[in-house]
C-alpha cells in the first residue's frame, strides 16, 4: 500500500512547484537545441538580429535575400562548399575504429581485474582512475614534441591510438564492473571441464557480456565522437574531424569564417546523438549509474 | 587468475596507457625543464673611414636550424617555472609588497596568465560542482513524483545537453546569449542598456560559462540520483509518516541520507571534469577574460610558434592540481582498503 498512499497523500502545493520546475528543466534543456535548429535554415542577419530580433522568427532578411522564408544554404555551403563530407568521413573513420580497438582491449583488461583477487588488481584500477583524471589537453601537450620530430603527426591512426589510450581507464573500469556481475562458477566450470583461461573466456564469457560491452561502447563513441582537443591538435587540416572543422568554421583571427556554416554543422552532428539516445536511451542510463549504484 | 594469466590479459590494454598516458606525463615534466633557445647573434667588426664600429646582428638561418636541430631547447631547471607565464614569482612577490588589501591583491594578480587561469578553474569548479549537485536533486525528486508516462520523454529531453558535443552544447547557448542572439537582445532589452553584451563584460562572460557547466552536467547528476531514488528503501519511509514526519522531513531524514554516497560519487566525478574546463572557453571565444589552466595548454600550443615548454610548465602545474584534489579520495580509498585488510 504504502508508495501508493504517499503520491496520492502528495498536497497539491508540491505536485504544482515539483511539475513547474521539471517543466522548466525541460524547456531549458531543449529550446536551445530546438531554436538552432530553427535558426539553421536562416541567414545570418536574421539568426543574429542586429536591428530586430523577431526577424529570426519571421525570416525577414531570409526572404529579402533569398526569396523565401527559409534556406538551405547554411547546409549546401559547408557539406558541399567546404566539403564538410570530408570531416564526417573522417570522422566516421575515427570514431569506429577507436570503438573496436577500445572494447578489443577493454574486455580482455577488465575480465582480468574482475577475476584476479590479487592487490596489484585495486591499485591497476585505482592508478587508471588518477588517469581518468589527467586533463586531455596535458596529455596532448606530451605527445606533441615527439609526434612532429618522428612525423607521427596529422594522420588518423595516430589519434585512433591517442584515443584508444585515453578511453582506457573508464573502459576498463566500466567493464570490470560488468564482468563482476558474471557469476564466477560460469567460466570456473568451462576451466573444469578442460578450457583455459582464453577458451572459456571465448566460449563462455564472450557470448553473454554484449549488454555490458555494448552500454560501455556508447560511451566510448560519446568520447570520440566529441572529442575536440586530441582531434584539434593531432590531425592536419585534410585529416580534421567535424568538431576542429566546425571551430574553423568560425573563423579566427587569421581568417574571416562563416557562422551560419557553423550553425548548419551543428545541427548536422548533433543529429546522429539524438538519434543515439532514441534507440539506447535505456543503455545510457544504466551506463551512467552502473558505477555509481551498485559501486 | 595466475599473475601469468593475468599479465597476458591485461598486456595490450596496459601498454596503451603507459605509451599514451604515462609516458606523456613524463615527457611533459622533462620539456618543461627546458627552454627555447635563444636568437643566434652575430656580432660583425664594421670598419670604415672613421674607425670600427661593432654590430650585432640576428644570425635568422643559424637561429631557425640550432632550433630545428634541437627543438626540445636548452636546459633551464625550473626558470621556466617562475617566469612571468607561470608562477611569476617576482611579480607575486612585487604585487604583494604594493597591493592595499586582499581584494587589491587579488584583482592585480588576476593580470598574470597563470593565475588568471587558476583562479577561473577553481571558481568554476566550486561554483559549477554544488550547483549541479543541488539542481540534479531537485530535478530526480520532480521527474520521480511525474506520472510514468511523462517519466521518459523527460529523461530523453534531460540527456541532450550532456550528450552532445560540449564544443556543440557550448556553441548552442553562446549564440542565443551573444550581444545578436535572442537571450542576448533580451537582456538587453531588460536591463535597457543597449551596450551590454557578453564580448564587452567580462563578469557576464564568467557567469555565462557557469550556466553552461551546470546546464551541462546537472542531467548527469539528475540521472544518477534518478536511479537511486528507486531504490530508497519504503520502510524508514513509512515509519517516518507514522511518525508524522512531513513529506519535507522524509526527504530530510531518510532520502537525503539514502543518497548521500551518490552524492560523493557524483561530486568525484565533477571535480575531476570541471577542473578541465577547456571547450567552453573555445566555443564562447572567452580565452581572453576566462580562460582555464586547459585553456592556457592550448593558447601556447597552437600559436604560431608553438611554446612546447610553457605549455608543459603549465601541463605539470595542472596535474599537480589534480593530484592535490584526488588526494583525500586516494588516502580514503586506502584506508577503507587497509581497514578491509584487502585480499
Amino acid at each position: 500500500m504504502s508508495a501508493d498512499v504517499t503520491s496520492q497523500r502528495r498536497s497539491t502545493g508540491l505536485v504544482v512547484v515539483s511539475s513547474v520546475l521539471v517543466l522548466l528543466w525541460v524547456v531549458v534543456a531543449s529550446f536551445p537545441f530546438l531554436w538552432t535548429l530553427w535558426g539553421s535554415f536562416k541567414v545570418e542577419s536574421d539568426f543574429f538580429s542586429r536591428t530586430d530580433w523577431t526577424n529570426a522568427l519571421n525570416g525577414t532578411r531570409t526572404t529579402i535575400e533569398t526569396g523565401g522564408p527559409f534556406t538551405t544554404n547554411g547546409y549546401s555551403g559547408a557539406w558541399i562548399d567546404q566539403d564538410f563530407w570530408r570531416n564526417a568521413m573522417n570522422t566516421a573513420i575515427v570514431v569506429t575504429s577507436t570503438v573496436v580497438i577500445s572494447l578489443t582491449l577493454g574486455t580482455l583488461g577488465g575480465y582480468a581485474l574482475a577475476r584476479s583477487g590479487f592487490r596489484y588488481a585495486f591499485w591497476l584500477l585505482m592508478i587508471a582512475l588518477v588517469f581518468r583524471a589527467m586533463p586531455h589537453i596535458t596529455l596532448v601537450s606530451g605527445y606533441l614534441l615527439p609526434f612532429f620530430e618522428w612525423n607521427l603527426w596529422g594522420h588518423l591512426p595516430t589519434t585512433i591510438i591517442v584515443l584508444v589510450a585515453i578511453n582506457q581507464p573508464f573502459t576498463l573500469w566500466m567493464l570490470h564492473s560488468f564482468f563482476l556481475q558474471i557469476p564466477k562458477d560460469l567460466d570456473e566450470s568451462a576451466m573444469v571441464d578442460g578450457c583455459n583461461r582464453f577458451e572459456a573466456f571465448w566460449r563462455v564469457i564472450v557470448p553473454v557480456m554484449w549488454p555490458g560491452v555494448i552500454t560501455t561502447g556508447l560511451f566510448s563513441f560519446l568520447l570520440a565522437y566529441n572529442d575536440f582537443t586530441v582531434t584539434a591538435l593531432l590531425l592536419s587540416r585534410e585529416n580534421q574531424t567535424m568538431v576542429p572543422r566546425i571551430v574553423s568554421f568560425l573563423g579566427s583571427t587569421f581568417e574571416a569564417g562563416n557562422v551560419m556554416f557553423a550553425v548548419a554543422a551543428v545541427v548536422s552532428i548533433t543529429a546522429p546523438l539524438f538519434v543515439l539516445i532514441l534507440f539506447f536511451q535505456r543503455q545510457i542510463v544504466s551506463g551512467l549509474t552502473a558505477g555509481a549504484v551498485k559501486g | 587468475m595466475p599473475h601469468r594469466t593475468f599479465f597476458w590479459f591485461i598486456l595490450p590494454s596496459l601498454v596503451a596507457m603507459t605509451l599514451f598516458i604515462f609516458v606523456p606525463i613524463v615527457s611533459v615534466v622533462f620539456q618543461s625543464l627546458y627552454v627555447e633557445h635563444e636568437q643566434v647573434v652575430v656580432v660583425s667588426e664594421n670598419c670604415g673611414p672613421f674607425g670600427c664600429t661593432e654590430e650585432t646582428t640576428i644570425d635568422q638561418d643559424a637561429t631557425r636550424a640550432l632550433r630545428e636541430a634541437e627543438p626540445l631547447g636548452r636546459f633551464a631547471g625550473l626558470s621556466v617555472y617562475t617566469d612571468r607565464a607561470h608562477l611569476a614569482a617576482d611579480e607575486v612577490g612585487a604585487i604583494w609588497a604594493a597591493s592595499t588589501g586582499l581584494g587589491d591583491f587579488v584583482s592585480r594578480l588576476m593580470n598574470l596568465p597563470f593565475y588568471r587561469a587558476l583562479i577561473f578553474t577553481l571558481s568554476y569548479v566550486a561554483i559549477v560542482t554544488p550547483l549541479t549537485i543541488v539542481l540534479g536533486l531537485a530535478i530526480a525528486l520532480g521527474v520521480n513524483g511525474l506520472p510514468k508516462v511523462f517519466k521518459g520523454p523527460t529523461i530523453f529531453v534531460s540527456l541532450l545537453p550532456m550528450i552532445v558535443t560540449p564544443v556543440v552544447g557550448a556553441l548552442v547557448l553562446y549564440w542565443m546569449m551573444e550581444q545578436n542572439g535572442i537571450l542576448g537582445s533580451a537582456l538587453q532589452a531588460i536591463t535597457g542598456d543597449p551596450t551590454l553584451s557578453l564580448r564587452a563584460s567580462a563578469p557576464l562572460t564568467w557567469i555565462t560559462l557557469y550556466i553552461y557547466g551546470v546546464w551541462s552536467s546537472a542531467p548527469f547528476a539528475f540521472i544518477v540520483y534518478y536511479a537511486g531514488l528507486q531504490t530508497v528503501p519504503q520502510e524508514p519511509l513509512e515509519a517516518a509518516m507514522v511518525d508524522g514526519a512531513s513529506r519535507w522531513e522524509r526527504i530530510r531524514y531518510v532520502v537525503i541520507p539514502h543518497l548521500a554516497p551518490l552524492t560523493v560519487f557524483i561530486a568525484l566525478i565533477q571535480l575531476m571534469d570541471n577542473f578541465r574546463v577547456f571547450e567552453p572557453i573555445v566555443s564562447f571565444n572567452a580565452g581572453a577574460v576566462a580562460p582555464s589552466l586547459s585553456y592556457n595548454i592550448y593558447n601556447d600550443l597552437r600559436g604560431e610558434i608553438t611554446l612546447f615548454n610553457s605549455a608543459a610548465a603549465t601541463s605539470v602545474l595542472t596535474i599537480l592540481g589534480v593530484v592535490i584534489l584526488l588526494t583525500p579520495v586516494l588516502l580514503r580509498t586506502w584506508r577503507d582498503f587497509t581497514t578491509k585488510g584487502g585480499h
